[in-house]
């Protein structure tokens, strides 16, 4: 068995069954909903399969066509790549069977070819390693998740779709502009090389200024988050889990490794402190934000404004800890990508059953929504940063960093990033014990839909206990180590 | 100062031109052309680039890159395009709502 599986190019059926799943869904709509739920199970069997070839054979490599690295395209995959491929299958499942029920047709078969596409930019995404690349799959990503946005049509769905395509249209052309300047200083797009012939000369800093603009600018950093409160809180409810939990992290994550690969290693004064000024800037404008909104769809967009900004702080931090505040920011991400999806998952179903998402219209939610409501409250322990869960893991390591740095400004806006966090989850948690001023006539929520927002909420809880095995995992052919490329 | 800078400083000069259309103008027609241009000048500074000196022949990757390039700028306007009338169609006007007001 060992032997059949070792040699099978697990990244690249990685790439092509979403691929192949969505065009298929596309020739027969009638048989969407079988042929997505089919191949997203397959992708989820596949990254286990690469799971277990990355940590018996050490980093993934694999030159498409034998063509190598100056010319051709490299698929990579080491610890970091395989936890975000994880996660996105984790989520891409859960996410898929909750669609099953979710949408109805027209609708169905629409949604299926796009999201499978989307799927195969994420995956192309966390397995590419040159920065062209990067590019065609950032705007695979964007075209795709806009068409998921404007699916359900109306006016405030339409124009936040329109608003995010131009976000993101913008930022995949600054970065298409850092590429040529870098295609131009250095003579190649793989990560690696550019990493060993990089230099500080004026062509490098152009390239950072465009690069970093384009991809904050797609991971909503505060002050560039503007488009996506409208966009993640208008489109369906499965959509919005997915923009929240994987779309936003893979240009961060583009932006980290590029950080740790490219630029990282070359010093640049005042890069990182201006990350974090900016995230500790996002933390508090988004949770003030949240905590204003009287739509549960918009306070969970602004919650993901204000979680993103805790990604941004570890770039001052990792100055003196290094790879330790990585591992720790990583951890966030996929515990928020949990959580996040669990809560807009659950807020979908508020949505469905009561035809309305105005928080204090909510009507006996407990009562009559147990397991949504008990989702509900499992994924905002997480985003709040609680014991036992993987927000409380990825924070506590942060805090520890910014304490023994005593780094104050980051540890002062750590803490009340999470009051604030307790403060609009407890908000909406409040209005779902109540009667409603005006009671309404409940609609049935579909059982999967219910307890798919369970399953994702207690993933986020289990993840508190899982460090052990996910922390090594994440380290494989070490990630983090600024500069340690493999050519 | 040679044709292969200016052409590249052109370029620098039209992504400047299309950044600040695409801020400025409120109608989405002429923010989806305002995207182009700034399109356009970023391959011509990839085609430009490409020929680093005057006798050796240009190198051939960024004119892929730029083929590649060109063939997402279609497709991210025909979404933009058909996003547009739809918003026209459901909103009246082809212009976005300013938020602040809400």
């Amino acid at each position: 068995m060992e032997i059949v599986f070792s040699d099978v190019p697990w990244g690249v059926i990685l790439i092509l069954l979403p691929l192949a799943g969505g065009m298929a869904c596309f020739l027969w709509p009638a048989i969407s909903k079988l042929l997505g739920l089919v191949t997203v199970s397959a992708i989820a069997v596949s990254v286990v399969a690469l799971f277990f070839q990355v940590r018996d054979a050490g980093v993934y490599r694999h030159t498409i066509g034998g063509w190598g690295a100056p010319l051709g395209i490299d698929l990579y995959a080491d610890g970091l790549s395989l936890l975000m491929l994880a996660i996105t299958a984790l989520v891409g499942l859960v996410v898929s069977i909750y669609s099953t029920s979710y949408f109805a047709e027209p609708l169905s078969s629409r949604y299926w070819p796009l999201w499978l596409l989307l799927l195969a930019a994420l995956n192309a995404l966390f397995l590419s390693a040159d920065i062209f690349n990067l590019y065609v799959t950032l705007e695979l990503m964007g075209l795709a998740a806009v068409a998921l946005t404007a699916l359900s049509g109306g006016g405030d769905a339409l124009s936040g779709a329109m608003r995010y395509l131009l976000a993101t249209l913008l930022g995949s052309l600054a970065f298409l502009f850092g590429v040529a300047l870098l295609y131009h200083g250095f003579g190649s797009v793989d990560i690696a090389i550019l990493g060993q012939r990089v230099e500080a000369i004026p062509i490098v800093w152009a390239a950072l200024g465009l690069m970093g603009a384009g991809l904050v600018l797609k991971s909503a950093l505060f002050p560039f988050h503007f488009w996506l409160p409208p966009a993640h809180a208008s489109a369906p409810a499965p959509v919005s889990a997915v923009l929240s939990a994987l779309v936003v992290k893979a240009s961060f994550y583009i932006l980290l490794r590029l950080y740790l690969d490219i630029f990282g290693p070359l010093g640049i004064e005042g890069v990182e402190s201006l990350f974090g000024l900016l995230g500790c800037a996002a933390v508090v404008w988004g949770s003030v934000q949240a905590l204003r909104q009287t739509r549960l769809k918009l306070l969970i967009a602004y919650s993901t404004v204000a979680q993103l900004g805790y990604l941004f702080m570890a770039f001052p931090l990792s100055i003196i800890s290094g790879p330790a505040v990585w591992s720790a920011v990583v951890y966030l991400a996929i515990s928020h990508a949990m959580a996040k999806s669990a809560m807009f998952l659950a807020a979908g179903n508020l949505l469905c059953f009561g035809g309305h998402d105005r928080i204090a219209d909510m009507d006996r939610v407990v009562q009559r929504l147990p397991v949504t409501a008990g989702a509900f409250a499992l994924a905002g322990v997480s985003i709040i940063g609680l014991p036992p869960s993987g927000g409380f893991i990825g924070k506590w390591l942060l805090l520890e960093s910014a304490l023994t740095q005593e780094n104050w400004y980051i540890v002062i806006v750590l803490i009340l990033g999470s009051l604030l966090a307790a403060a609009y989850i407890f908000k909406v948690l409040g209005y779902c014990f109540t009667k409603a001023a005006s009671p309404h006539e409940p609609r049935t929520v579909p059982v999967r839909m219910e307890w798919a927002a369970m399953l994702l909420a207690c993933g986020a809880i289990l993840l508190g206990f899982m460090a052990p095995v996910v922390l090594p995992t994440m380290n494989i052919g070490d990630p983090f180590i600024i500069g340690a490329v493999l050519p | 100062m040679n044709m292969v800078f200016l052409y590249a400083l052109v370029g620098v000069g039209l992504f400047c031109l299309g950044l600040h259309a695409l801020i400025m103008h409120a109608h989405l027609l002429r923010k989806i052309l305002a995207f182009n241009i700034m399109g356009g000048g970023v391959f011509l500074v990839l085609v430009a680039l490409a020929k680093r000196t005057e006798e050796v022949a240009p190198d051939p990757v960024p004119h892929a890159m730029v083929i590649t390039g060109i063939v997402v700028a279609v497709s991210a306007t025909a979404l933009a395009l058909k996003l547009m009338l739809k918003v026209s169609e459901e909103t009246g006007n082809a212009e976005l709502p300013d938020e602040r007001r809400e």
